[in-house]
């Protein structure tokens, strides 16, 4: 751990990252650029998990490991993320989320 | 040693018979299912009668008196160790007696609809009903406790509903099968609360425990009361209310005369011989309770018999429907039969009456049965029932006649036919212990010679009708029942019946009472003659006589208006105060109550139903805040 970085760098880093992502998920059109921002959520996260897991129990993995966990999660939401994106934009022709409503009352 | 337990099949091959005709009777040809059902109740009369041959006179006996066999019994519902329904077979003097009767009749009217209801579209679900009615009857009579009587006794209230309504395109007979049922379902609710009330008080429904006269149920009889009648005598006056309406006793006998919109072979079999004759079984089967611990409820047996079998004959004399007629005659030969239960004390010799009452009951059924059938063998001939538009069948119809005869002097009590025998020791009965009800029964048998010789001589003499064709006489088939009933009508007297059936078992020597007997047969013979003076020929004599009688003849023939005062009780008190306000609270308050809930359900989700906008990034900021907003509030809390 490099000298004079506490802690709580490393959580405000995350806590600015995941709010970030909360404000491209919320506010981007574009699918692409929202699931960009999932990425930022959950990497967030695992920063989150690998800093208190430092903190806290040196000695122990566990937080590694769920930032492993997650980081494969990850892929594989990204793979079926796309696959549902191309098959919308095949369909609609574009990727706007504005546009796929169908799913209304 | 004796082994009953094929009477099981008695009433279990009628059960199948209806479950088969009733199934599968549409698939083959109407007569077919007729013949499989004749020939089954064929079965069960010949093992009826193999079983009273061997109760009576081999097995029987113990120690010189008949006791009640167990042919067996199981626990079907157990309540606790001492109260449990079981289902069984019983057999006793009473039973067996009934077995015979039962199966005599049903097989007698099953041959002879072979020939009445050949060509009706509805044969052979007549015959599949016909079946069942049996079935039940049968596991009426043998049912070894109250609840089981129950059980049964209801299944003979539907089977009779669905057979009075056999035509169910007259509006008539719709009707009058929902009265019978609506009636004798209303009697009933006395019944079952008079079965809770005895249970409660003896501790179990079984008629061995029930009425073993030295039983506990009998000796602990409550000491509670109500209303100054012991709980017991509540109880028993309300099981016979259920008897009440079953065997149409005044006030609940409106429904018999309805009934008659049956086929006539119905009217015979359930109407007349079999079904309204359970309370008569009843009461007799209950009957060492009703003496030990209840005399007032006797008491109350004897007086209602009285009045109604007085009530019904009067009625009977000016009724114009043939069948009509008859059936208030069976009202009133049923009070006579009533009377004599309520007459009758405990014991060989003291028990007469109860004999007196059984053997009625069994003559009764043979010649009403034969009187039945013959006016259905009148109405399938001219194909009507009022007998202003009958006369001189004798000449068209003379084996009917012959019957009817024998019938008609039977049931007037003409020495030596069988109904001489039974009236008689009923007259003796009631002479010996209440004069009054002496008084009124003898009255009543000369009225019966009277209308039933006038019904008589009004359908075979009388005037010439001209008829649009030649009535002919019916088929052999159902001759044959004719002539087999009329055989047992005219000899069932010469049973010695007091051998076999008695109120505790013992048999006894019965004799013809000439003080009683002499005047009686002269008061029948009056009325024959009176009968034959008014109706040999067409006069104008019976016509003067009605419009002298007036208002007293006018109300008879309305039936002293009694459907009337029913319909007024129902109509105008029962519809107008209870059921109309009772409806309009469901119609406004419930139903509005309902319609309320539902269409402020539909309202708000109208309403809120634009928020599921179908756009991803609305919800997950809905979702977010809402999270944010839980997690200020936990703060907010943790910190205060």
């Amino acid at each position: 751990m490099p000298e004079g970085i506490g802690i709580q760098h490393f959580l405000i880093l995350s806590t600015l990252m995941f709010f970030i992502g909360v404000y491209g998920f919320l506010t981007r059109k574009n699918l692409i650029t929202i699931l960009l921002s999932v990425e930022l959520i959950l990497n967030s996260v695992n920063i989150n998990f690998v800093a208190i897991n430092k903190y806290l129990y040196p000695e122990n993995l566990g937080g590694h490991f769920f930032a492993m966990f997650v980081i494969a999660i990850a892929a594989t939401e990204v793979a079926v993320a796309i696959a549902i994106i191309i098959s919308l934009y095949r369909k609609l022709k574009m990727i706007d989320v504005e546009n796929v409503n169908e799913m209304k009352y | 040693m004796e082994n009953f337990s094929y009477t099981l099949v008695i009433p279990l091959i009628l059960f199948f018979t209806f479950v088969f005709t009733g199934l599968f009777g549409g698939k083959f040809k109407p007569v077919i299912s007729g013949i499989i059902c004749t020939v089954s109740v064929f079965i069960s009369a010949a093992l009826s009668y193999f079983a009273a041959y061997q109760y009576f006179f081999i097995y029987g006996k113990a120690d010189g008196a008949y006791r009640l066999i167990n042919v067996f019994s199981f626990h079907w519902l157990r309540f606790n160790d001492n109260l449990s329904i079981d289902l069984g077979i019983l057999l006793d003097p009473i039973s067996v007696m009934m077995l015979i009767v039962i199966t005599t009749v049903s097989l007698m009217v099953h041959i002879y609809s072979l020939g009445y209801m050949k060509g009706d579209i509805g044969f052979s679900r007549y015959y599949a009903f016909l079946s069942l009615f049996t079935f039940s009857m049968l596991g009426l009579v043998l049912s070894v406790n109250i609840f089981m009587t129950y059980m049964f006794w209801e299944l003979v209230g539907l089977s009779s509903y669905l057979l009075i309504g056999h035509y169910y395109e007259k509006p008539a007979a719709v009707s009058a099968s929902k009265k019978a049922f609506i009636v004798t379902r209303f009697a009933d609710l006395g019944f079952l609360i008079g079965i809770l009330l005895l249970s409660a008080f003896a501790g179990t429904f079984d008629f061995n425990k029930l009425t073993d006269p030295n039983g506990g149920a009998i000796l602990q009889s409550a000491s509670a009361t109500f209303l100054g009648l012991s709980a017991i005598t509540w109880a028993l006056i309300l099981i016979f209310m259920g008897c009440a309406g079953k065997s149409a006793m005044f006030p609940l006998h409106i429904w018999l005369p309805d009934a008659m919109e049956g086929p006539t072979p119905v009217s015979a079999l359930i109407h007349a011989a079999t079904m309204v004759v359970a309370g008569v079984y009843l009461v007799a089967r209950l009957f060492p309770l009703y003496v030990f611990t209840s005399p007032q409820a006797l008491e109350v047996v004897a007086y209602v018999g009285a009045f109604t079998s007085l009530f019904a004959a009067i009625i009977a004399c000016t009724q114009t429907d043939i069948k009509r007629v008859l059936a208030f005659s069976t009202i009133s030969q049923i009070g006579y039969m009533m009377v004599a239960l309520g007459v009758s004390g405990y014991g060989a010799e003291e028990g007469l009456g109860f004999m007196a009452s059984m053997f009625h009951l069994f003559t009764h059924a043979m010649f009403k049965a034969l009187l039945f059938l013959c006016a259905g063998s009148i109405i399938h001939a001219i194909h009507t029932n009022e007998i202003s538009e009958m006369g001189n069948l004798r000449k068209y119809m003379p084996v009917t006649h012959i019957t009817f005869l024998i019938a008609c002097l039977a049931i007037a009590g003409v020495p030596p036919l069988s109904g001489f025998f039974s009236k008689d020791e009923i007259l003796v009965a009631a002479v010996e212990k209440n004069f009054v009800i002496f008084l009124v029964q003898y009255i009543v048998a000369g009225i019966t010679a009277f209308y039933m010789f006038r019904l008589y001589f009004m359908v075979f003499w009388s005037r010439d009708t001209k008829y649009e064709h030649d009535p002919h006489e019916s088929p052999k088939v159902m001759l044959f029942s004719l002539v087999f009933l009329a055989v047992a009508a005219a000899l069932a007297g010469f049973i010695p019946f007091s051998e076999f059936v008695t109120s505790n078992g013992v048999p006894f020597a019965s004799h013809i009472h000439l003080s009683v007997a002499l005047p009686t047969v002269a008061l029948a013979l009056a009325g024959i003659l009176t009968a034959y003076f008014l109706y040999k020929k067409e006069s104008g004599s019976p016509d003067k006589i009605t419009n002298s009688l007036g208002i007293i003849y006018r109300s008879a023939y309305r039936k002293f208006y009694i459907d009337e005062v029913y319909l007024f009780v129902t109509k105008k008190i029962i519809f107008n105060l209870i059921s109309i306000p009772v409806a309009w609270f469901d119609r406004n308050v419930v139903d509005n109550a309902m319609n309320g809930i539902a269409f402020t359900t539909n309202y708000i989700s109208e309403k809120i139903k634009v928020m599921q906008s179908g756009q991803l990034q609305q919800y997950a900021f809905v979702m977010i805040a809402g999270m944010i907003l839980i997690f200020l509030l936990t703060l907010y809390l943790i910190i205060v």
